[in-house]
């Protein structure tokens, strides 16, 4: 750890503020992009499901 | 490769998909050597003391703050003139990065600024003018969310980022356009003239810059695919509701 003197609030508080505003928007566009994944594929999965019966009467 | 080939949503997901490893590798492993080089292995300034640790997240963030805001005008252009709906959705998964980067500019600015200049906040020509950006992002996002129907959002949205583009150059621009503030102007493109960023600076600087530069295009890339996928659960949705 370098020796920040009197100045080590200034420092560490940016550095601080900065590596939690970075991670939190990581993390928000991680799961935000996983749920949007699981839904679409309930969504895909369900209307699979709806029209393979549908084709089979078909046949 | 044509850059339109971007426009069609299967081309992006699947172009997209096949670039995020590679863009999350490079972010990583910029975004490591920057900061940790900038943090631990830079000398103390002769003026500024330990504080000028504090350039290394400031100056990369107020830069992207910016340019976030220049990508989304150039993406929002796309969609007014071509109408394609990538362009737009990939102006609104940029918002968040570009709302976060000028979050960072301005509390690491204050928090620089207190020891420096002895205040927190100055109504100076860039830091005002930071402010002002910071209001048309969060207005941005928010008239995103107000709307429902996509394409007059993808429109109105379009109208602010023009709009607002006036304050992302001003804040680029502010220091050059009046000299009475206390925000120095840039120091990274000073080589050769009076009193230039050392090179001890400059490098971790450079390799800081280019990490966040990074890190901004894996946000947009990650946003633009869930913003499709969203696009696409509420066609399926609609079409379930008909048929």
């Amino acid at each position: 750890m370098p020796d920040l003197g009197n100045y080590a609030f200034a420092v560490l508080a940016a550095w601080g503020a900065t590596l939690v505003l970075m991670g939190f928007l990581l993390a928000l566009t991680l799961v935000q992009a996983r749920r949007a994944r699981y839904a679409l594929a309930l969504a895909e999965e369900r209307i699979a499901a709806r029209v393979q019966p549908k084709a089979a009467e078909g046949a | 490769m044509s850059i339109w080939e971007f426009a069609n949503p299967r081309n992006f997901m699947r172009i997209s998909g096949r670039m995020l490893p590679w863009f999350a590798a490079l972010a990583v492993l910029t975004l490591a050597t920057g900061l940790i080089w900038g943090f631990f292995f830079t000398p103390d300034d002769y003026k500024q003391g330990a504080t000028v640790k504090i350039l290394f997240i400031h100056v990369p963030a107020a830069m992207m703050a910016i340019n976030a805001w220049i990508m989304m005008l150039v993406t929002s252009l796309i969609w007014v003139i071509r109408r394609h709906h990538v362009s737009a959705l990939a102006a609104r998964a940029a918002a968040p990065a570009g709302l976060t980067f000028t979050l960072i500019a301005l509390v690491t600015g204050a928090l620089w600024g207190q020891p420096m200049w002895n205040t927190w906040w100055e109504w100076d020509p860039r830091l005002t003018s930071f402010l002002i950006l910071c209001l048309f992002y969060l207005g941005y996002i928010a008239l995103w969310s107000a709307i429902e129907d996509p394409e007059a959002a993808a429109d109105l949205t379009g109208i602010l980022c023009i709009v607002g583009s006036v304050f992302a150059v001003l804040s680029r621009y502010a220091v050059k356009f009046w000299n009475q503030g206390l925000h120095q102007d840039s120091t990274i493109l000073k080589v050769g003239e009076e009193d230039p960023l050392d090179v001890a600076y400059y490098v971790p600087l450079v390799i800081s810059i280019v990490g966040f530069v990074f890190f901004f295009i894996v946000i947009v890339l990650l946003r633009t695919r869930m913003l499709i996928r969203a696009r696409r659960l509420i066609a399926l949705e609609a079409r379930e509701r008909v048929g």
